[in-house]
């Protein structure tokens, strides 16, 4: 390893990573052997819930080994990654952070995950999340609560929220514990993580990125997508991941764009919308600035700007707490003790007693309470008074996006109404909770292309985030949007190790 | 609306989760809430809407009807609490 620390390779994004073993700068074990350390050492943030630093060695190996052969190098090659588990990973513990899943194996891999193995990237270990991706904060998962490597400015040493539900990912990624990770995002799962944490993220277009493997949340709205530090190392991932799959009935059979090769932060000709209505009144007077910068800054880029009207914007996050748990509960039926995950038998007990002990001892709160409200709007004689009238309002909410679209190329508002909070602030009240999504639900229910990037640090020293919300399809212009803004902000603060 | 102790009883039934008198009681006021809270989607004028069954337009996709897969029972039960004799065991069923 010639002029190269440790340190200093862990510090490298995906892009430089890749360039720097291509060139023969350092070798692929270096680096994993970088961030395997890093793992190692950041217990405190519990961010991992298995490490599989041999796996990480492995594909490094093979990487170095490749190289040295002259074999042609997959995409990914040299990179460690960490897996948010919510993939399924052949032989490796998946569990969704949740108790019912502990010591489930799959004897199978995940589409996306496969792929990415496919390419050259290595595994670090499997990352914890809220349970089953639900919740904002990652306070949910039977793992324990991930940590934010950020604290408050003052000597404030609260414990922070990363968000969720990919907060073992963005906690992960903020701290140098891996340069790029893997997220899903039902409602925000990876915007609202990478906003608090300073880091960027990608939700594609719905049907991008296959969901064969995935454990399943809400299927029409579960989407899988990259994060990491950069604009350019989330097109690099997405590439990877995204692609035409046929054990996916929902995958999109379209040819995966070169989302990287394309990156432009000229985006003289494009025209970006301001929806009035992301700017309630009360909205955070800082959150408000950050925003108003982002927009002078896509104007330097060479945009226009206008204002645009997305009316139904206020019954997104009702549609959605109705949409998303009805179809949890019916995508969690399955967990009932038989074929796997845990069981749960009283002496005595029926089948039947069996499901419900199962079922009751397995699920956290969160995830009861999800799928029973689930399980109410889709009972006889409430169906069409809540999960109809909900899908009848989301087709709203699309219409107000096509419209939208018509006069502007993409959408730029807050990630989230807040910076990150102090675990347990806010889980005394499931509501409060649920409105920290009020920004990203829509281009979820809407199944649009919607990133965070980091927009600056408040005044107590914590990360923002922007989103910017594409057209269908259109990632090329979100991620070039990003570019821009990611070029102008300059952010490069990061969390003070503490761990 | 809002909902009972038994109407949480009767839903809890109906997902398969078994709760006790003392958690029902909590779920009362947290699911009226969030309950009461959507509620507000009920002043939507959805006249002439169709809900929504696809984000994006997509066809259903046919593929010969051939097997593609299978062979794998025990990969199928690697996972299971209990299996025996290349089946899932349950306890007795009795109706």
């Amino acid at each position: 390893m010639t002029g190269w620390k440790m340190t200093e390779l862990t510090d490298l994004t995906v892009a430089e990573i890749r360039d720097g073993f291509r060139a023969g700068d350092f070798s692929a074990r270096d680096v994993a052997e970088g961030f395997n350390a890093n793992v190692a050492a950041a217990k405190a943030l519990n961010a991992f819930i298995v490490e599989t630093p041999d796996k990480a060695l492995e594909a490094a190996d093979a990487a170095d080994k490749a190289k040295a052969a002259g074999v042609p190098l997959g995409p990914l090659a040299g990179v460690p990654i960490g897996m948010k588990d919510l993939f399924c990973t052949q032989g490796v513990q998946t569990t969704a952070a949740s108790h019912m899943l502990e010591g489930f194996v799959p004897t199978y891999e995940s589409t996306v995950s496969g792929k990415l193995w496919a390419a050259g990237a290595g595994m670090l270990g499997k990352l914890n999340l809220d349970q089953f991706a639900m919740g904002s904060s990652n306070e949910t998962s039977y793992f324990g609560n991930v940590i934010s490597p950020w604290k408050r400015g003052g000597g404030d040493n609260a414990a922070l929220a990363p968000g969720g539900s990919s907060g073992g990912s963005s906690s992960a990624i903020a701290a140098r514990l891996c340069p790029a990770a893997t997220g899903t995002d039902t409602g925000g799962s990876i915007r609202q993580p990478a906003a608090f944490t300073g880091i960027s993220g990608i939700k594609p277009t719905y049907g991008r990125c296959s969901r064969w493997g995935i454990v399943a949340f809400a299927s029409s709205l579960d989407q899988a997508g990259p994060m990491a530090r950069t604009v350019r190392d989330n097109a690099i991932l997405l590439e990877v991941m995204a692609g035409f799959d046929s054990k996916d009935s929902t995958s999109l059979d379209l040819p995966v764009p070169q989302w990287e090769a394309s990156l432009s932060s000229d985006l003289r000709g494009k025209t970006v919308g301001i929806p009035k209505e992301y700017r309630p009144d009360g909205l955070n007077a800082e959150i408000s600035a950050m925003w108003d910068r982002g927009v002078a800054w896509l104007k330097d880029a060479g945009a226009d700007v206008v204002e645009v009207s997305l009316p139904h914007t206020k019954y997104a996050l009702p549609a959605y707490y109705i949409i998303a748990p009805a179809e949890a509960s019916s995508n969690l039926a399955r967990y009932d003790g038989v074929r796997y995950g845990q069981r749960d038998l009283p002496d005595g007990a029926g089948l039947q007693d069996m499901y419900a002990a199962t079922r009751a001892a397995g699920f956290g709160p969160e995830v009861k309470r999800r799928i029973m409200i689930g399980t109410y709007v889709l009972s006889a004689g409430f169906y069409d008074a809540y999960y109809t009238q909900a899908q009848k309002v989301r087709a709203l909410i699309a219409r107000d996006f096509e419209l939208a679209f018509e006069q502007c190329d993409l959408l730029l508002t807050p990630t989230a109404p807040s910076a990150s909070f102090a675990l347990g602030e806010k889980q005394a009240d499931p509501l409060a909770m649920y409105l920290n999504d009020v920004f990203t639900v829509p281009a979820s229910l809407a199944g649009l292309p919607a990133m965070s990037v980091p927009g600056g640090l408040d005044a107590g020293g914590l990360p923002l985030g922007l989103q910017i919300i594409g057209n269908a399809l259109d990632e090329q212009t979100v991620l070039n949007a990003g570019l821009a803004l990611e070029e102008r902000a300059g952010f490069t603060a990061r969390a003070d190790k503490w761990w | 609306m809002s909902i009972d102790l038994q109407t949480v009883k009767k839903i809890a039934s109906l997902s398969r989760i078994s709760v006790s008198d003392a958690e029902a009681e909590a779920m009362v006021p947290e699911l009226n809430n969030i309950l009461g809270w959507v509620e507000q989607l009920g002043e939507v004028d959805v006249t002439g809407v169709e809900p929504m069954t696809a984000v994006i337009p997509n066809h259903q996709r046919l593929r010969d009807d051939v097997v593609t897969d299978g062979n794998v029972r025990d990969k199928v039960l690697a996972n299971a609490p209990q299996a025996e004799h290349g089946f899932f065991a349950v306890p007795k069923v009795i109706e």
